[in-house]
């Protein structure tokens, strides 16, 4: 069913992950909607919206991972792209709200009758459509990104400074948002929202439809990454990590390839924010926070940075500790166990979960293979293969 | 809880003796009658009051009319009688100073509309024309320039030829000056020789007065008319130097928070995002010190900030040692990894202040010598921006001479042009990067002493600026000090220009925009290190 080249790429630990998102991205809204309340293995909606936000982060993770682990881009603004992408899909949702809102105005949203705005500024038309707001949650992070890159890639701005203007970026954006005559609410952002395609927001089966959907777009954002990163294309971009300017002296044109997957991956993140909005049920500017941003890449390193799966997973790990540790009496310690993450991670932990892992399992293969090699050679009674022969 | 009870008791037992006392009717004299007319409640009656009471030469009519004016004189529309509610809370009677224990429920605060205002400080700058002290007399001038009250001529002109203060006797002149415009029987060459005073003032206040001025003869309407454009040109001319000034102030605070991490990024570089924090730590030494002075040496006050420099550079520099030796010296040549790393470590500096001092705003004092202000012509300068220009200055060029006459400088710059050849000669590196890292962390703690005087000593602090400083450095250009010191004060001075035009959160838009725009072009910053290495 899936096209040949997305399954084409898939080993053994990839089909793996695939089928433990499409089995989580099944069973949840399952258990959710037809086992009985209160039974031991129905899962609450609280828990059903919580692990779609997880499942939003994973793909966010995903696109980090795809620029900074393959790619060498470590872009601190990523969340920039996340949270346009939910902008987008927060406009969309309040245009659904029609007269239902508190002034009851049919076009206008709330805060803007409130800011005694008499007409929609023009950059809301067509928000009203869904397929409008589906195009802009891939266009304006993808745009945003393209013009970016195709400055930056094309001067050569590399390494830290990249990183700082990627940084600057968001933080402009955070900036602009909290405005109130910039027209997306301002400092209160979003909310609000009534429904999705005709389907209440707030209703068991949207939540479960939209976790689904959120697996669905983890398992084909991973697909396509792991399509990029296993063709011909994923070697270059490797190799423009490792060497940029001798990718260059070899006749690759670096920023072209650059600027291909650092779009491909903004967009990527403006589906995970489109898909986040829904189940959160707010967007307002401090997803631009920087802060957010650097959060986003340590799940990366903590994961295993380049592994894909690994990036996926740390967003998941971290943040389930985060939920666990800032729900509890150790509230106050978490920001120095996020610290102490950052710090240890990259100290001795620098391939992360996953890649430390793999390499160890692949050092114990290796080990055994030698291994069965040398009794093999024992058994045939000879220590080293014989020329003459 | 228990204060309270018996305030309100004494209060109830003092009323109570009062009220037996008032019994008997004051006498009743011209004085007193024409403060009674303030309880009358009629705006005509309260201007008559004015006027009668301004003239009575009583003790109590400057008093009665200042109360009049900030709205703590209170009248009762009962008994006629008024009250001066004192700056300290005590209540007197207006009419006869005697002390009064409460102001009677009837007693509501005496009205006043807009033009009534003007009588009041018309008044209140008759009366005051004369004191003997030279801050109100100036004052009382101010208030009749902007009145130009006619019949405080004579007045005017009398405390013109008394004066002996020079800044006063200018302001007794542009007063007359005034009241000659306004006065509709002056002579045409008075009123001429007016307009030059009032010129020659420059002010927005001379530029209202010569706006307004109404019915002219033409000579003088003329003159005027020149005067005000004169004016204007030179207030825009001021608006001018008031932005470089905001601009000059703003650069020096970004010099100081930019100038240690323009040290450790170019010599080592080392991306430390925890330099905000070293700030924070800075600023933090400067409150302990100030609490410690507080209470067992308060004398030492004035003293506090000279304590807290060297102690803040102390703290601060020894945690970057250490944050060096135990941490980053681990994560050379991986910038992105040092970058993660010093961001964590930011968070736990920020959680652990939070936790030893609070999460919320802690006090930090201003000395005296740096709280107050002075006029420079038309702007205001105050004396704590001044000294942390001054101080930055003082700071960057204590660092050059560092850099360029020490040992330790020389060593500096040897590993910031060539590492390996610098190890290769001999250059104990290892040890420089950690005392650079020092240096640097220590110089972030300097600015944090200067810092708590103008900003919230809060755990956020250091985040605010760290943004900032790395704008700074990149467009500076890395490795290079100039660099950082013509990168602040262009970021600093760009920034004012640009805000009343677009206003405080565009303006700092567009400085981002700009400067992500400015370093497509000129990828290493304005001035760059010259080398040969491909991958930097």
């Amino acid at each position: 069913m899936t096209p040949h080249f997305l399954t084409r790429s898939l080993d053994r630990a990839a089909t793996a992950f695939v089928l433990l998102v499409a089995a989580v991205g099944v069973l949840i809204p399952l258990s959710n909607l037809l086992l009985p309340q209160g039974s031991m293995f129905q899962v609450p909606t609280y828990l059903v919206a919580l692990w779609g936000k997880y499942v939003c982060y994973a793909i966010l993770a995903l696109s980090i991972d795809l620029i900074w682990g393959y790619c060498g881009i470590l872009s601190l603004g990523h969340g920039a792209f996340f949270a346009l992408g939910g902008y987008a899909m927060g406009m969309y949702l309040m245009r659904q709200i029609g007269s239902r809102g508190v002034y009851g105005n049919p076009i206008l949203p709330d805060f803007m009758v409130f800011l005694n705005w008499d007409k929609l500024p023009w950059y809301w038309y067509g928000f009203d459509k869904f397929w409008v707001a589906a195009l802009m949650v891939l266009l304006v992070p993808g745009l945003l990104a393209f013009c970016f890159g195709w400055l930056a890639f094309r001067s050569r701005v590399t390494g830290v400074y990249l990183s700082i203007i990627t940084q600057a970026m968001t933080y402009a954006l955070l900036l602009a948002f909290f405005r109130n005559d910039f027209g997306f609410g301002g400092n209160n952002g979003l909310t609000d929202f009534k429904d999705i395609l005709g389907f209440n927001v707030q209703a068991e089966g949207t939540r479960a439809a939209l976790f689904l959907l959120s697996c669905l777009a983890l398992i084909i954002a991973f697909l396509i990454c792991r399509a990029i990163v296993t063709s011909k294309l994923g070697k270059v971009l490797i190799a423009v990590r490792d060497a940029e300017s001798r990718t260059r002296f070899l006749g690759y044109r670096v920023e072209s390839y650059k600027l291909f997957v650092f779009t491909l991956s903004a967009c990527m993140a403006g589906v995970a924010g489109a898909l986040y909005v829904p189940q959160v049920g707010i967007i307002n500017p401090s997803e631009f926070a920087p802060g957010n941003s650097i959060e986003a890449v340590i799940w990366v390193a903590v994961g295993g940075r380049g592994t894909l799966i690994g990036a996926a997973l740390g967003a998941v790990v971290v943040n389930y500790a985060k939920t666990f540790f800032t729900s509890g009496p150790l509230a106050p310690y978490w920001l120095f166990m996020l610290g102490a993450l950052f710090i240890l991670v990259t100290l001795l932990l620098p391939k992360g979960i996953v890649g430390t892992f793999n390499s160890w399992w692949e050092t114990r293969r290796s080990a055994a293979l030698a291994a069965d090699r040398a009794s093999a050679a024992r058994e045939d009674g000879v220590g080293a293969p014989n020329p003459a022969e | 809880m228990f204060a309270i009870c018996i305030d309100r008791f004494r209060t109830l037992f003092l009323s109570i003796l009062l009220l037996s006392c008032l019994a008997v009717p004051a006498l009743a004299g011209p004085f007193e009658d024409s403060v009674a007319k303030f309880a009358n409640d009629e705006f005509s009656d309260t201007e008559a009051a004015i006027g009668e009471v301004a003239a009575s030469g009583n003790a109590l009519a400057s008093p009665i009319i200042g109360a009049l004016q900030d709205g703590r004189l209170s009248a009762d529309p009962d008994s006629k009688k008024v009250f001066i509610t004192q700056a300290d809370g005590k209540i007197i009677d207006a009419a006869t100073g005697a002390a009064v224990d409460k102001l009677p429920d009837s007693a509501a605060a005496v009205r006043l509309n807009n033009r009534l205002r003007r009588t009041v400080e018309a008044a209140l700058g008759g009366l005051t024309l004369l004191s003997p002290d030279p801050g109100k007399r100036l004052a009382a001038a101010q208030s009749v320039f902007k009145s130009h009250e006619e019949n405080l001529l004579p007045t005017v002109e009398g405390a013109l030829a008394k004066e002996s203060v020079k800044s006063i006797k200018q302001a007794f002149a542009e007063a007359r000056a005034a009241i000659i415009l306004f006065k509709p029987d002056a002579s045409d060459s008075d009123k001429l020789d007016a307009v030059a005073v009032v010129k020659a003032r420059g002010d927005q206040e001379a530029q209202a007065l010569l706006t307004g001025l109404g019915d002219q003869p033409p000579l003088v309407a003329k003159a005027a008319a020149t005067a005000v454009t004169s004016i204007q040109s030179n207030l825009a001319m001021w608006s001018m130097v008031q932005n470089a000034w905001y601009g000059l102030s703003l650069g020096s605070v970004l010099l100081l928070a930019a100038i240690g991490l323009a040290i450790t990024f170019g010599v080592m570089g080392v991306i430390n995002m925890a330099h905000g924090e070293m700030v924070m730590l800075g600023a933090y030494t400067t409150f302990v010190v100030q609490e410690v002075i507080r209470t067992r040496y308060p004398a030492l006050f004035d003293y506090s900030l000279l304590i807290a420099v060297p102690l803040a550079f102390l703290v601060a520099g020894l945690i970057g040692v250490v944050i060096e030796r135990t941490i980053i010296r681990f994560l050379y040549g991986r910038p992105l990894e040092t970058l993660l790393a010093t961001w964590g470590l930011s968070l736990v500096l920020q959680q652990a202040v939070r936790t030893a001092f609070g999460p919320t705003n802690r006090e930090v004092g201003n000395p005296s010598w740096m709280s107050g202000a002075f006029e420079l012509g038309q702007i205001t300068i105050t004396y704590n921006r001044l000294w942390i220009l001054c101080f930055t200055l003082a700071v960057f060029a204590i660092l050059l001479a560092m850099l360029r006459y020490t040992a330790l400088g020389l060593e500096m710059r040897a590993v910031t042009q060539n590492r390996r050849m610098a190890a290769s000669m001999g250059i104990a590196t290892s040890r420089v990067d950690a005392l650079t890292f020092g240096l640097g962390s220590g110089i972030a703690g300097i600015a944090g002493v200067a810092l708590s005087q103008i900003d919230n000593v809060s755990p956020n602090l250091g985040q605010s600026y760290i943004i900032d400083s790395f704008m700074v450095v990149v467009f500076g250009g890395v490795g290079n000090l100039w660099g950082t010191l013509v990168g602040a004060f262009t970021l600093g001075i760009a920034n004012k220009f640009l805000e009343p035009m677009a206003g405080a959160v565009l303006g700092k838009i567009a400085i981002l925009v700009l400067i992500i725009l400015f370093i497509q072009k000129r990828p290493r910053g304005l001035f760059a290190l010259k080398g040969r290495a491909v991958e930097a």
